[in-house]
């Protein structure tokens, strides 16, 4: 018998195994491994801490996401040791692939910053990236009266990298809802050198945090955080006091991806960008959170990426070529508070651009513009997730961006 | 786009100041950048900075991250915010002609 391993059945991993799944040839066997018994919604914790969205109905059992004949094993991984083929087990067992798949994703890493752990997290510093933590966000946040709310993003990269801009746009609506919007300061610290940094974007959607009333903190890369006093200490030396902090502290790759000498300095698994081969090693594929792409650490990035690498597979057994098939497409929505939502749509050479989505000239999604049929589009897209993306149904959506439907603004077509 | 005379040639940025073709980069364009950001003559250090970056980036097609250059570079995190104040980042991908460090939108 021939294995494929695939080591994390997030979005990604259950993707791939998913759409491998019926494919494969007889003798090749498909293995998943992931200790966790439950699957994360991943976009529906945005809304947790506002109270717009429950924890029971962003989980389902792990077993009920994975199709049958895929064995999936329920443990940690110790290591990866690539010249043996191997993986080994939490509880020291040891599973031999010929085909290997790392899809292990990305994990926040507060302990990687001064100060921010401490008897002040989740009490008055927050993060929203995982169940627990946007669960004690909306007990503060309901406990909140007014002052200054910062949201930190600690570096670069970060799962989503918008989810903290939607955060904002929402907290705006939810204090304003609450009558209470006069008294809280929203600010927005990141180490970035501005809130959008693409030229289009930022022509576009410059004029949301102004009419938001969000105050924007650039260049800020924190150094250190002093709970008690409740300030943020950036290396260059500037102060930056908040009332309550929403952290998105450092991410980095699974802890094993560090012990089987794969990962660069966060634990991100140098990967080839088109055909997701693992660099330097010919039996091991990367997509997800987990690669060092310059693509968004995204679902729909993983989705994207899911065709591509059970393709390859597919190859690699067949003793075909690999196809370059990744084109670093991205898109996601955007919430933009009153109901409303955006739409961007890029790629690695492509940045975001006005338009419509899937459909040129219909959408119905309209492209880096604000509107309530995006935000539908977002809350309908759970349904899609648990209902066709993880099960790897045929969508109509190919997995290479177009530029059928889009316009670049005359002045930026050399920027 | 703007224009920028130096080292003989015309050397084309972007609207921020990025150098648009990466292979008009020189040495000596370096030291003409950094007078445009307001960096004195650049030191030892400011090179070692550089040099790592342009490698870097040349491996691994994107320009690194501060993380990564004060882990691999040997220029500790304290001495590149002295070297380049306020934006390391963006500052040493400016210098070394590199792409600036982006997010998706």
């Amino acid at each position: 018998m021939k294995n494929i391993v695939i080591l994390g059945a997030g979005t990604a991993g259950t993707m791939v195994a998913n759409h491998l799944r019926g494919k494969l040839p007889t003798g090749w066997t498909l293995k998943i491994v992931d200790p966790d018994p439950l699957h994360l919604y991943q976009p529906g914790l945005l809304f947790l801490p506002f109270g717009t969205e429950r924890q029971e109905r962003l989980v389902r059992p792990r077993g009920n996401t994975l199709k049958r004949g895929i064995e999936w094993i329920q443990q940690g991984v110790e290591k990866v040791d690539a010249d043996a083929r191997q993986v080994v087990l939490e509880d020291g067992e040891r599973l031999s692939y010929d085909i290997l798949v790392l899809a292990s994703g990305s994990q926040i890493r507060p302990e990687e910053t001064e100060g921010l752990l401490g008897d002040h997290w989740h009490q008055t510093a927050h993060d929203f990236y995982t169940l627990d933590g946007a669960t004690a966000l909306r007990r503060a946040l309901a406990g909140f009266d007014g002052g200054r709310l910062v949201v930190n993003v600690v570096e670069m990269p970060i799962k989503c990298p918008v989810a903290p801009l939607e955060f904002l746009f929402l907290a705006d609506d939810y204090f304003t809802h609450r009558g209470i919007r006069d008294r809280v300061e929203l600010v927005y610290a990141t180490p970035l050198d501005g809130a959008f940094t693409k030229p289009v974007a930022s022509a576009t959607l410059g004029y949301l945090l102004e009419q938001k009333g969000i105050k924007v903190e650039s260049e800020f890369n924190t150094g250190e955080v002093d709970g008690e006093a409740r300030l943020l200490r950036s290396w260059d030396e500037r102060e930056l006091a908040y009332d309550l902090l929403v952290s998105i502290p450092t991410h980095g790759g699974a802890p094993f991806v560090a012990a089987s000498g794969l990962g660069n300095e966060l634990d991100f698994v140098p990967t080839e960008h088109r055909s997701l081969l693992a660099k330097n090693h010919d039996r091991i594929f990367v997509l997800g959170d987990a690669t060092d792409l310059p693509s968004s650490k995204a679902g729909s990035v993983a989705h994207f990426q899911s065709g591509v690498v059970a393709d390859n597979v597919l190859r690699t057994i067949a003793g075909k070529s690999l196809v370059e098939g990744f084109d670093g497409h991205s898109n996601c929505f955007i919430e933009s508070g009153g109901g409303k939502a955006l739409l961007i749509d890029f790629n690695y050479d492509v940045e975001p651009l006005p338009g419509h989505y899937p459909v040129p000239g219909l959408g119905p999604f309209d492209l880096l513009a604000e509107s309530r049929r995006n935000h539908w589009g977002k809350l309908a897209f759970r349904w899609i997730y648990w209902n066709a993306l993880l099960p790897a149904l045929p969508l109509p959506l190919p997995s290479r961006m177009s530029m059928i439907g889009k316009r670049r603004p005359p002045d930026k077509v050399a920027a | 786009m703007t224009t920028l005379e130096a080292v003989g040639k015309t050397i084309e940025l972007n609207n921020e100041g990025f150098l648009l073709d990466a292979d008009q980069w020189t040495p000596e364009l370096a030291e003409t950048l950094a007078e445009t950001v307001g960096l004195g003559p650049l030191s030892d250090k400011h090179w070692q900075v550089i040099t790592f970056c342009r490698e870097d980036a040349a491996r691994e097609g994107q320009s690194p991250g501060l993380r990564r250059i004060s882990k691999l570079s040997g220029v500790s995190m304290k001495e590149l915010y002295q070297l380049f104040p306020k934006g390391p980042g963006k500052l040493a991908a400016k210098v070394a002609g590199l792409p600036k460090p982006q997010a998706c939108i």
